[in-house]
């Protein structure tokens, strides 16, 4: 790809300067070797250094750089730029409350994430090297663990954006069923107590919108029927 | 009393379940339907009535609208948790909810065994 020029419009809101977001129309131009939305992000902040975002490791890893792109989130950097149709929409992850323009206060997802006890709970002493697994146990940790906690998810959860005080979400019930699988854990009856709730858990109507949106190809409705299929089998 | 967020009512579960067994039943039931009217394919009044003549169409069909009735409940308080916050209008809501789906299954009981 040669040099070329980019059209966005971006969500812009400064609390202390807007009275109200507005959508600014911008564009950039980007060199051969701008790939991704972050490396034309890149560019814009240096033609306009009050566009605020979050990023970091630029390689999917920290889940940093979350955002709506054309109505739907996904992460600027893992996002190829040719791909998208222009203008590129860009707004703050929908649901949260936005503390500057594409930056949202994420206080709230990370809560309904603590509340699962996102840790292993074994009152078991120690052992002298570590806790073994057997390979097929270990198995089941592979589409739950990797998981970067960036938001596209849950922020891309009706049931969510309507209760988020009380909805564990997408990415909460991936986490909580990760701990529920692994065979090293003691607290699963616990686990399982925790999120038997009509909003905690069954707040999910499986809409799926969670997996299409999953950078890391994730799949939280999958986990999610697995915890269910768990209370089914204690149940009855 | 003060605001804070309580959650953990130990619920669901089984409304999860009977929300899926509805749905089996309702499915069932409208093949089986399909399949008694193109057998039957009534024409007039009493070829209707005769269908329902029968014992165990009235049992199905009591069996079907009891599912819909129990599914609506479980969809309807959904949408109530989703949109109406307030707590002493939430509870209004469901109880004229329940009101009103009991009052139904009992008036196509009395319509069903009417036939």
């Amino acid at each position: 790809m040669s040099k070329r020029t980019v059209q966005f419009s971006i969500y812009r809101y400064d609390p202390d300067k807007d009275e109200r977001p507005y959508m600014q129309d911008i564009s950039v131009e980007l060199e051969a070797t701008d790939r991704k939305l972050l490396d034309a992000l890149t560019k814009l902040k240096a033609k306009d250094d009050t566009i605020s975002y979050r990023r970091s490791c630029r390689e999917g890893v920290c889940g940093s750089d979350a955002m709506n792109i054309n109505g739907k989130n996904g992460l600027a950097c893992l996002t190829d730029i040719d791909e998208l149709k222009q203008p590129i929409v860009l707004r703050p992850l929908p649901g949260l409350p936005v503390i500057r323009d594409l930056i949202v206060d994420m206080t709230q997802f990370f809560k309904q994430y603590h509340s699962i006890k996102p840790y292993l709970i074994n009152n078991d002493p120690p052992p002298e090297r570590e806790r073994l697994q057997s390979p097929e146990d270990r198995e089941e940790l592979n589409g739950l663990y990797e998981c970067i906690l960036c938001a596209c998810c849950s922020t891309s959860c009706p049931s969510f954006w309507w209760n988020p005080d009380k909805f564990v979400g997408p990415a909460g019930l991936l986490a909580a069923y990760r701990f529920i699988a692994d065979t090293r854990d003691q607290a699963t009856n616990e686990r399982l107590d925790n999120l038997d709730d009509p909003y905690r858990l069954f707040r999910c109507h499986t809409i799926m919108n969670c997996v299409d949106v999953c950078p890391k190809g994730l799949n939280p409705t999958k986990a999610i029927g697995k915890i269910k299929e768990m209370m089914v089998k204690r149940y009855v | 009393m003060v605001n804070r967020i309580v959650v953990g009512a130990h619920y669901g579960l089984k409304d999860w379940i009977a929300q899926r067994a509805t749905a089996v039943v309702m499915a069932v039931y409208s093949v089986l339907m399909l399949l008694v009217l193109v057998l039957v394919q009534p024409g007039d009044f009493e070829s209707w009535r005769g269908i329902f003549a029968h014992g165990f169409v009235k049992f199905a069909t009591f069996l079907f609208v009891v599912s819909l009735f129990y599914h609506a409940w479980i969809g309807m308080r959904d949408l109530w948790m989703d949109y109406i916050k307030p707590t002493g209008l939430r509870l209004t809501l469901h109880v004229l909810t329940i009101l009103a789906l009991v009052g139904y299954t009992g008036w196509a009981a009395s319509i069903l065994w009417r036939l």
